[in-house]
């Protein structure tokens, strides 16, 4: 099972600069339990100590947005691709 | 940019400037929707972002200019603007500013936002002349650089 990850420049310090890693899980919470350990922080960027998503975060999962997918626990299958970025926001 | 934050007063506009990775060159123009369809916020709708970037990805772009605009209050970062660009945002780009609070004159402004700090940074506009005669109050024939001190 192996699932390709693509990393947003901002979160490239975590990946040893890297854009594209890859890691393995059933779902997107082990998806990123997997990567923490060899992407040392990546994780705590993109899931709260909660355990949600963080609000300005976007992840995908092929081109689907996970918040309609069930978030954290949407499901993976091998050769799926995962998309982070981030969610450009703001206000006056 | 000033035109599609005009098109889209009262609401707020935002949108990017793609470039080659690496040069820095803001090359294409990439409009996109505020999501939170408001006057006072704005947000890129995910599903769009995510095909502007897949194409970016597979140009071997990256964005060069993150802009959007205010259009009630000044062109300058507001609290959540770098509050949410410091957490997760684009390091390398360019973040421009609009306002369209004048119904007259644009005002635009250029930052660099990492870490809770706004840096503001100059813009030089180049090879438009008309264009740039509309947008300035000093100009030379083609360049005009607007300092920000």
């Amino acid at each position: 099972m192996s699932i390709e990850v693509r990393i947003p420049t901002i979160l490239r310090q975590h990946t040893k600069g890297e854009k594209l890693v890859s890691g393995e899980g059933e779902t997107l919470a082990e998806l990123f339990d997997h990567l923490d350990a060899a992407n040392n922080g990546l994780k705590a960027r993109v899931v709260t100590e909660e355990g949600a998503l963080h609000r300005f975060v976007n992840v995908y999962i092929n081109d689907e947005d996970v918040r309609f997918i069930g978030g954290l626990e949407a499901k993976l299958s091998d050769g799926d691709q995962v998309t982070i970025l981030p969610a450009v926001a703001g206000g006056m | 940019m000033v035109a599609h934050a005009r098109a889209d007063h009262p609401d707020e506009a935002c949108g990017l400037i793609a470039g080659p990775e690496g040069t820095g060159r803001p090359e294409r123009h990439i409009p996109m929707t505020n999501a939170a369809r408001s006057t006072t916020f704005y947000e890129f709708d995910a599903e769009e972002w995510k095909r502007e970037y897949d194409r970016m990805w597979d140009n071997d772009e990256e964005v060069v200019v993150a802009y959007h605009s205010h259009t009630h209050t000044e062109a300058y970062p507001s609290r959540s603007d770098a509050g949410i660009a410091s957490q997760l945002g684009l390091p390398g780009a360019h973040y421009v500013l609009v306002t369209t609070k004048d119904p007259e004159t644009a005002e635009v402004r250029s930052f660099r936002i990492a870490d809770g700090v706004i840096t503001e940074e100059p813009i030089e506009v180049t090879g438009a002349p008309e264009a740039v005669q509309s947008y300035k109050f000093a100009h030379t024939p083609d360049s005009t650089v607007y300092d920000c001190h």
